[in-house]
């Protein structure tokens, strides 16, 4: 490695430090969340260093494109449950500055207090246990790990892939990715089964984003079937493919776009299931030959691994955009200005 | 240094002088209208000398396809937030910077 490049590294790594401090000792939420999709796309650049391009993808859509934009949307929610209760100021202050709370708990009464300040001791001594734990597993491992990069290289031919993630997370260990779709579809029950937002009609809220998302959703469709196509051979895939799909149903959505309501049925759901339900049918199929739970023929293994990754993609995409939405959307009755229009298309 | 070399290297120092300058009116203007036009004006310019510049480099012509893509999808992002930016910022009132 030549003097530049532990240059760029040694800054970059320094840039996420710093970032990541700022961002959890930003008291401004709407700064915090800002920094953090930067600290995103930061890291995705480490991922590039480190040469998991896949990761770098994953990281730069997901980590910082999808959950900024949640972050985004969920803070703008919680200024108007604020401003409903009437007191934006201390609500926002105590979620984001928990120095300010514990200045608060310091006014209301010594005794409590000191209590807090023993608890904060604790806390330090418990996270100095943590991080030197981490920090003798780090050091204590071997300097050259061979890893399982060779056994993925030697079986690659078997997996129906040519790329070594892809084999890995859709075929050696597809159990993993199996639990990870269970795991998103539970996380959007969870939001599914909180409180309802108010129903959010269809608006237009300008022209240039109408524009914009005109212009750029289909683009976002065939970049999103670009990276599950090429996902078998180059870095891409199921996650990646869908969230640009997530990413253009956001797009949609803050354009004003609302699903006709006669989609929100079963169809949404069809969407939401169909990847977990397609990779479980798959896994439960191939033991009927006698083969076990997942395990994929050589022969066949590359048209399964695209048929699961193409229902994956479809649900994770929907997944997240439902997710951005917030709350479960009404399908039982039409709302009032859609009656009789034709105009839930667009 | 072969003659595309050469062409590559001073395209890429003339969009890094951009960015630059992109980045020092950014933090540098008075007001917000003043930081945006700094902002996608230079960058949007300086990003494009650095995509000519690596399409002097690229292998094949499917690589310089994507970087002029990239180039025209920054140029639309960046011009269309720049706008709604800046008028959410009229939307609020905010007054632009007179001397």
């Amino acid at each position: 490695m030549t003097l530049l490049q532990w240059a760029f590294d040694g800054l970059l790594g320094i840039t996420l430090i710093w970032l990541a401090w700022r961002t959890l000792a930003s008291a401004d939420l709407f700064k915090a969340i800002v920094l953090f999709i930067a600290f995103g796309l930061l890291m995705s650049l480490a991922w590039v260093r480190l040469n998991a391009p896949d990761i770098a993808l994953a990281e730069a859509a997901i980590g910082a494109g999808l959950t900024g934009a949640l972050l985004l949307v969920a803070l703008a929610r919680l200024n108007v449950v604020a401003a409903q209760t009437g007191d934006i100021e201390s609500n926002t202050k105590q979620i984001s500055a928990p120095e300010d709370s514990a200045r608060t708990t310091a006014v209301v009464g010594q005794g409590v207090s000191n209590k807090h300040n023993l608890f904060q001791y604790f806390l330090v001594l418990m996270l100095s246990a943590v991080a030197a734990g981490l920090a003798y597993a780090v050091l204590s491992l071997p300097s050259e790990a061979p890893g399982l990069s060779r056994d993925v290289a030697e079986n690659l031919n078997v997996s129906g892939v040519s790329n070594p993630v892809t084999a890995v997370l859709l075929n050696f260990r597809g159990y993993d990715t199996l639990l990870e779709m269970a795991v998103l579809l539970l996380a959007l029950l969870g939001v599914w089964s909180l409180n309802r937002l108010p129903e959010q009609y269809e608006s237009s809220p300008g022209l240039v984003l109408d524009m914009l998302s005109r212009l750029l959703v289909p683009l976002l469709l065939l970049v999103a079937g670009y990276l599950l196509w090429v996902g078998s051979r180059a870095p891409g895939g199921a996650f990646q493919a869908g969230s640009v799909l997530a990413a253009a149903g956001v797009l949609l959505l803050l354009a004003g776009w609302r699903p006709a309501a006669r989609f929100l049925g079963w169809p949404l759901r069809f969407a939401l299931i169909i990847g977990l339900a397609v990779f479980v049918s798959v896994a439960l199929l191939m033991m009927l030959p006698g083969g076990q739970l997942l395990q994929l023929p050589p022969a066949f293994a590359g048209a399964l691994i695209l048929l699961i990754e193409t229902a994956a993609t479809l649900s994770i995409g929907v997944t997240l955009a439902a997710l951005f939405y917030g709350s479960r959307p009404r399908s039982e009755q039409i709302p009032p200005h859609h009656t009789g229009s034709g105009g839930e298309n667009e | 240094m072969s003659m595309t070399e050469f062409l590559t290297l001073l395209l890429l120092i003339a969009g890094a002088f951009f960015y630059i300058a992109g980045t020092v009116g950014l933090l540098r203007f008075p007001d917000i209208y003043s930081r945006l036009h700094a902002l996608t004006k230079a960058d949007n310019l300086g990003l494009g000398l650095i995509i000519v510049g690596l399409a002097l480099q690229a292998d094949s012509l499917t690589v310089i396809f994507k970087l002029i893509l990239i180039w025209l999808l920054v140029l639309l992002a960046s011009a269309s937030v720049a706008h709604m930016v800046a008028r959410s910022a009229q939307q609020k009132g905010i007054k632009p910077w007179t001397r």
